[in-house]
């Protein structure tokens, strides 16, 4: 079942001058996690903002746990929760106070509000400073308040908008755990990132969206497989440039690529770990001790550039943030 | 129904907590007119004949309070148009909520903001020697005039904070109003000193009809220039209720609807 259909979305501003959103469209299956991934000015907010509720669509239609989001927006507010782009809490309040609040406005008890806030607090690491107004919070402690607000009543469906935008390499690592374990507890989770390495990391499939379109979507090993499979990477002293080559093109049997600079050969192999044994072998017999040599599986940033023809300038690489943990 | 009051109450909650938290501008919103009090009564106090019975703080005191609570609609804009600038808004409006909870829970924190600095103006007033003479039932009746009043035009300020992109612009623009309406009015002076078409101007202004209703309640006389005899003049306490309803009629329907919409 899907949890969440957008179709043929369009949305622009300035009497369509800006096109926000050019016919996007996409689905969720439930309990899985969908990442959208594009550069600044993509359509990230716009689409998350619309699934939301918080925004109709010009065209198109969109549906939320099967509840469609333009005519039964009331309906659908009572099964999402929503983690905008900025953290969306009382400044002046404590931590304390805005959870309640909210827990208040979600319709639970006066009781049932404090135990849930406590719960919460407790949760995401909050507990000691619940008694702060959130002005003196960080922007790490902000962003994990606000996805506290956004779980009050266990939603079925999540929007997340850059949620680790703006946090530093061990904030961002806090967030993806506690991202991971909502994702075990079922949730169905719409995320968006500029981050790659963000998608791939958290992501069962990734819609990769530029200029208001999806342009690509699949699970992360498929985007790469469009990009091309994996490439052996050797580098040797430039005395042994011309025997390496030969010896990766017979094991490679493709084009042979050479980075004079770098003294990097490079092939595109299809039996991966036997291709880089089989390489180390012959070089071996042939005396030849490479300075590096590795497997590169292309990286997403590869995929955007050949998506789109351009480098995604605007996709910030993700800081040494959690070096691939590898999910499940 | 139910759940769109009690909506509208932890709206108002949250304000007075923000108020707990930051009391410096519960402190100031009550200085302020306080102020405003001390000076007129002693600025322009002595320079102002009445012939009143009780001396100018008599007629000051009724006119202090309208303007004070006519700046409710300042403070209510501008608090709203903070709000919605801030993200916090599209939480709110993602809540399972009744639309109307936000605005109507923000009327009645800058109302319950109000009682107490009615309260406060009152016992300012009562120290530089203002004393109603008509009873505490009348006293007490003006006070809630003056409530309903100050409710009526937070809804204006409802508008206007939905309208305006910025809260700066909002506060400024709220005081372009109020300004020339409070003094454009019986306010501060009798208006029998003004040009002839301003006293027209000005015996219809709703802040001079509150003004007056709220003389005749504390058994102050009131004294009319041009204009004496005009229905406005003859009946304050109706001419400000049809105010109070027709500002209501007008500009709660609007507001809702261009909250609901604001996001479009
Ligand atoms: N209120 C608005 N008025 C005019 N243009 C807008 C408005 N909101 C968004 N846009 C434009 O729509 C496009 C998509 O914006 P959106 O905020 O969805 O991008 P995004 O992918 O979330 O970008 P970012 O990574 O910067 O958050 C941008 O070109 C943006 O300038
Ligand atoms: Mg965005």
């Amino acid at each position: 079942m899907k949890s969440v259909i957008a179709k043929h979305l369009i949305k622009t501003y300035r009497n369509g001058e800006v096109k926000a959103l050019d016919d996007l469209s996409l689905d969720v299956e439930e309990g899985t996690v969908l990442s959208v991934l594009g550069p600044n000015g993509a359509g990230k907010t716009t689409t998350v903002r619309i699934l939301a509720t918080l925004l109709s669509p010009d065209s198109g239609n969109a549906t939320v746990g099967g509840i469609d989001v333009v005519k039964n927006p009331e309906k659908v507010r009572e099964i999402i929760g929503l983690s905008g782009q900025y953290a969306a809490v009382d400044e002046t309040l404590t931590g304390w106070d805005n959870l309640v609040m909210f827990s208040r406005l979600y319709h639970l008890g006066k009781q049932a509000s404090i135990n849930r806030t406590n719960e919460l607090l407790e949760r995401f690491s909050l507990t000691e400073s619940a008694r702060r107004p959130i002005k003196t919070y960080s922007g790490g402690m902000r962003r994990r308040l606000d996805l506290a607000a956004s779980l009050i009543v266990r939603p079925k469906v999540l929007f997340l908008d850059e949620p680790t935008t703006g946090l530093d390499p061990r904030g961002r690592q806090e967030m993806w755990g506690v991202i991971e374990e909502l994702v075990k507890d079922g949730v169905t989770l719409l995320l968006t990132t500029q981050y790659l390495e963000e998608a791939d990391q958290l992501a069962d499939e990734i819609a990769v969206i530029d200029h208001g379109k999806v342009i690509a979507r699949g699970t992360s090993d498929v985007l790469k497989k469009q990009v091309g499979g994996e490439r052996l990477e050797v580098v040797v002293e430039s005395a042994h440039i011309k025997t390496t080559m030969d010896i990766v093109a017979k094991v490679s049997g493709d084009k042979v690529s050479l980075d004079e600079a770098l003294r990097q050969i490079s092939a595109p192999v299809s039996t991966g770990a036997t291709a880089l044994i089989e390489v180390l072998r012959a070089l071996d017999v042939a005396g030849i001790h490479p300075l590096d040599v590795g497997l590169k599986r292309p990286s997403l940033d590869d995929v955007f550039m050949s998506l789109t023809g351009h480098v995604a300038e605007e996709i910030v690489a993700a800081p040494e943030a959690g070096k691939k943990k590898g999910r499940k | 129904m139910k759940n769109a009051i009690s909506d509208a109450l932890v709206i108002t909650k949250r304000q007075l907590l923000q108020l707990a938290r930051v009391p410096e501008v519960l402190i100031f919103s009550t200085i302020q007119p306080v102020m405003f009090v001390l000076l007129f009564r002693y600025v322009f106090g002595g320079s102002i004949s009445t012939g009143q019975p009780g001396g100018y703080v008599q007629l000051l005191m009724p006119g202090i309070f309208v303007q004070t609570v006519a700046f409710t609609l300042a403070a209510t804009a501008s608090g709203l148009a903070e709000d919605m600038g801030k993200g916090l808004i599209d939480r709110f409006r993602s809540l399972p909520i009744s639309r109307s909870a936000l605005v109507v829970g923000r009327t009645l924190g800058d109302s319950l903001l109000n009682i107490v600095v009615l309260a406060v103006m009152g016992i300012a007033g009562y120290v530089v020697g203002w004393r109603p003479t008509s009873g505490l039932p009348k006293v007490l009746l003006a006070f809630l005039f003056l409530l309903l009043f100050g409710y009526a035009l937070s809804w204006t300020g409802i508008f206007a904070g939905l309208s305006a992109r910025d809260a700066r612009v909002v506060q400024n623009m709220s005081f372009m109003i109020t300004f020339p309406l409070t003094f454009l009015s019986n306010a501060f002076a009798p208006t029998t000193g003004m040009p002839r078409a301003l006293q027209y101007f000005a015996e219809w202004n709703p802040v001079s009809t509150m003004v007056a209703a709220c003389r005749e309640l504390f058994g102050v006389e009131n004294q009319f220039g041009a204009t004496a005899g005009s229905f406005p003049s003859e009946n304050p306490l109706a001419m400000s209720l049809i105010y109070m309803v027709l500002i209501m009629a007008i500009f709660v329907p609007l507001s809702v609807r261009k909250y609901k919409n604001s996001s479009k």
